[in-house]
């Protein structure tokens, strides 16, 4: 078998009954052509579509959980119903320490102030941050830096600006890093300035600056507006809010069951959601793609039946000068095999070629729809590898059809 | 050479049967030339498929060169025609997208030839029959007399012990009639054994043996002087 392979004339033969019957040999593969290039363009499209979901979430730590202080509604030790839960820095610390799986549990504050810089001004949401935030909410610094540890031990009066508030309150081309802006008429040296992603999640939070200088400005005392934390990859969000929720109820004497002392926001939930939606895309991506394939697969069966059809009386004269029905499928199978690699191998580089113009067309640029929509060789190997084998199997249904009839039936054949 | 035997053969029409042959005994010696005629429907192109193992007869025996016939399954059935056989059809039957060599090499082919050793034998047996020039050109640029010729070549291309032809002429004017018969009468002389299948009187009587079926019996077995097909020409 490996040395008919080799052979040139089974070539000869494959080449001389396709290049005799063009028109038939181009549609066939036009069909395994279309069916593999819409594929490869779905799945190439479908993956852009997640990668860009994935970049407009790639500044957020998509394992986790938002807990923000709310009021209770049930009486519980002695407290009455409407007690206003507020959370402290030493929770934190105790939920860092002693819930399972939790990476990093971020204290966050957060107050609306007025600021100002010579004659312009604006409201925006001031928050008290340590350097850790950078580790959850990753922040795209466009110049200078974010906050770090000796700004919080010396409580630095330093703040990192987002690009609106530099809008807001510098004029176009000016150096920002260390000037002087105005928040709450004390003054705060600029260090940082950072572009705002895609998507905001949680409250908007334009300035930060440290966490131990908001205390102090604002007296906050120990107590933080809300904690933000992370998991580890391998443990479940959803789990790790249940316990740290836990644990906040029992140090703040909270009934258990009272689902109203914290309002959480979780985003892994968020993201699992978009995730489950992305699956199932890729899902139907899949389906359609294969479905078109086998369609296309089948194209090639039918007009392969066609062929033999037409072909009944050559088949018969072959058989008249001694090819077996062995012989007679082989080389039916053979044909079948090689017309779907080729159309296979000819779809995955325009399939690739789509991909290409989808990537310049809607792949550019920060704001794109579709990023790096790409197939990854294995996919493509996968395809191609299907493609063979049902062309395999579609061709062995020509091949017993024209080898069933009698050579003599095949000879009166006109 | 070939040896046959109370044959019969019916053929299933709707719910009754169409018995064609009725009971043939036939021999035939190397080196004859047998033209076995007949109106259409006594039964001769029937007994010529099944001496040419295209066909199976339903009772009866059939020994070729020794060899009984009987049983085959397609697989023995192609090793036998592609080694005892040569098949001449009427209408030729050469393969249109293949040239006049690659049709005549392609029993060779199936012999499995090495490549170079078919182009040799198909290029002799082209010359035998005249038509080298013409090796590269597909049977749509051949007259029909030189179709029926490489389509001789080809037969002869295997080396067969026996030849079959089913009305041969039937497609060719009377001049290249005669010239496929002389031929083929060349061959004879040479040895080969050959069977002709026709309705042509004159194309019977330039065979050695005249076989005539009538209603799938033989009603008449005699041998013939042979007219030599040359003097026409």
């Amino acid at each position: 078998m490996i040395k008919f392979l080799f052979d040139r004339d089974t070539w000869q033969e494959v080449y001389d009954s396709m290049s005799k019957n063009k028109l038939r040999t181009v549609i066939t593969m036009i069909g395994v052509w279309w069916g593999i290039l819409l594929l490869i363009g779905l799945l190439g499209a479908a993956r852009g579509m997640e990668n860009s979901f994935n970049r407009l979430f790639g500044d957020f730590a998509t394992n986790s959980v938002f807990i923000i202080g709310g009021t209770t509604s049930m009486p519980f030790k002695g407290f009455q119903e409407g007690k206003r839960v507020r959370l402290t820095l030493s929770d934190t610390e105790k939920i860092q320490n002693n819930v399972e799986g939790v990476e990093f549990v971020v204290p966050r504050n957060l107050t609306q102030s007025l600021v100002v810089r010579n004659m312009l001004s604006g409201t925006f949401g001031v928050a008290g941050d340590f350097p850790l935030l950078d580790k959850v909410q990753k922040k795209k610094l466009l110049h200078g830096r974010f906050i770090n540890q000796n700004d919080i031990d010396n409580r630095r009066k330093v703040a990192v600006i987002s690009e609106d508030v530099y809008k807001q309150l510098f004029e176009k081309d000016v150096d920002a890093i260390g000037e002087l802006i105005q928040i709450n008429n004390s003054n705060y040296s600029v260090i940082g300035v950072f572009d705002v992603g895609n998507i905001q999640m949680g409250p908007s939070d334009d300035i930060h600056i440290p966490f131990s200088t908001f205390q102090q400005t604002y007296n906050q005392g120990d107590r933080i507006g809300w904690m933000m934390i992370t998991g580890k990859p391998e443990f479940n969000i959803v789990q790790i809010e249940q316990d740290a929720e836990l644990m906040l109820k029992n140090l703040h004497k909270i009934h258990p069951e009272d689902d109203r002392a914290f309002r959480g926001f979780n985003l892994g939930k968020e993201f699992a959601k978009i995730t489950g939606f992305l699956t199932g895309m890729q899902f139907l991506t899949w389906f359609v793609g294969i479905a078109t394939l086998i369609a296309g697969v089948f194209a090639i069966g039918n007009i392969l039946l066609i062929t033999v059809k037409e072909r009944t009386k050559e088949i018969g004269v072959r058989r008249a000068l001694g090819a077996t029905p062995f012989e007679i499928k082989r080389q039916i199978v053979v044909e079948a095999v090689f017309l779907t690699l080729i159309a296979g191998l000819f779809g995955i580089l325009t399939g690739g070629w789509i991909l290409i113009w989808l990537d310049s067309a809607f792949g550019q640029g920060p704001d794109a729809t579709l990023v790096n929509a790409s197939v990854s060789i294995f996919v493509v190997f996968v395809a191609l590898l299907v493609l063979v084998s049902l062309g395999t199997i579609i061709g062995l249904i020509p091949a017993f059809k024209a080898t069933s009839i009698k050579p003599i039936e095949a000879l009166r054949e006109e | 050479m070939l040896k046959i035997n109370q044959l019969h053969k019916s053929y299933p029409i709707g719910d009754s049967s169409l018995h064609v042959l009725k009971g043939i005994d036939l021999e035939v010696e190397a080196g004859e030339m047998v033209a076995i005629m007949g109106s259409s429907g006594s039964g001769k192109s029937t007994l010529l498929n099944i001496i040419g193992m295209l066909d199976e007869a339903d009772s009866g025996d059939y020994i070729l060169d020794g060899v009984p016939i009987k049983n085959l399954n397609e697989k023995k059935a192609a090793i036998y025609r592609n080694k005892f056989l040569g098949f001449i059809f009427q209408s030729f039957n050469l393969i249109n997208y293949k040239n006049a060599l690659e049709n005549v090499a392609l029993p060779l082919y199936y012999q499995g030839l090495k490549r170079k050793e078919r182009q040799e034998k198909g290029k002799f047996h082209l010359k035998k029959v005249g038509l080298l020039d013409w090796a590269h050109h597909l049977p749509s640029e051949l007259s029909g007399g030189q179709k029926q010729r490489v389509a001789i070549a080809r037969a002869l291309a295997a080396d067969p012990k026996l030849l079959l032809a089913d009305e041969p002429t039937g497609a060719l004017d009377t001049t290249t009639s005669y010239e496929i018969m002389e031929f083929l009468q060349q061959l004879n002389d040479e040895g080969k054994t050959i069977l002709i299948v026709t309705h042509e009187e004159d194309i019977a009587e330039m065979c050695k043996r005249v076989v005539r079926l009538r209603d799938g019996v033989i009603m008449e077995d005699k041998k013939v002087e042979q007219v030599r097909a040359s003097e026409y020409v």
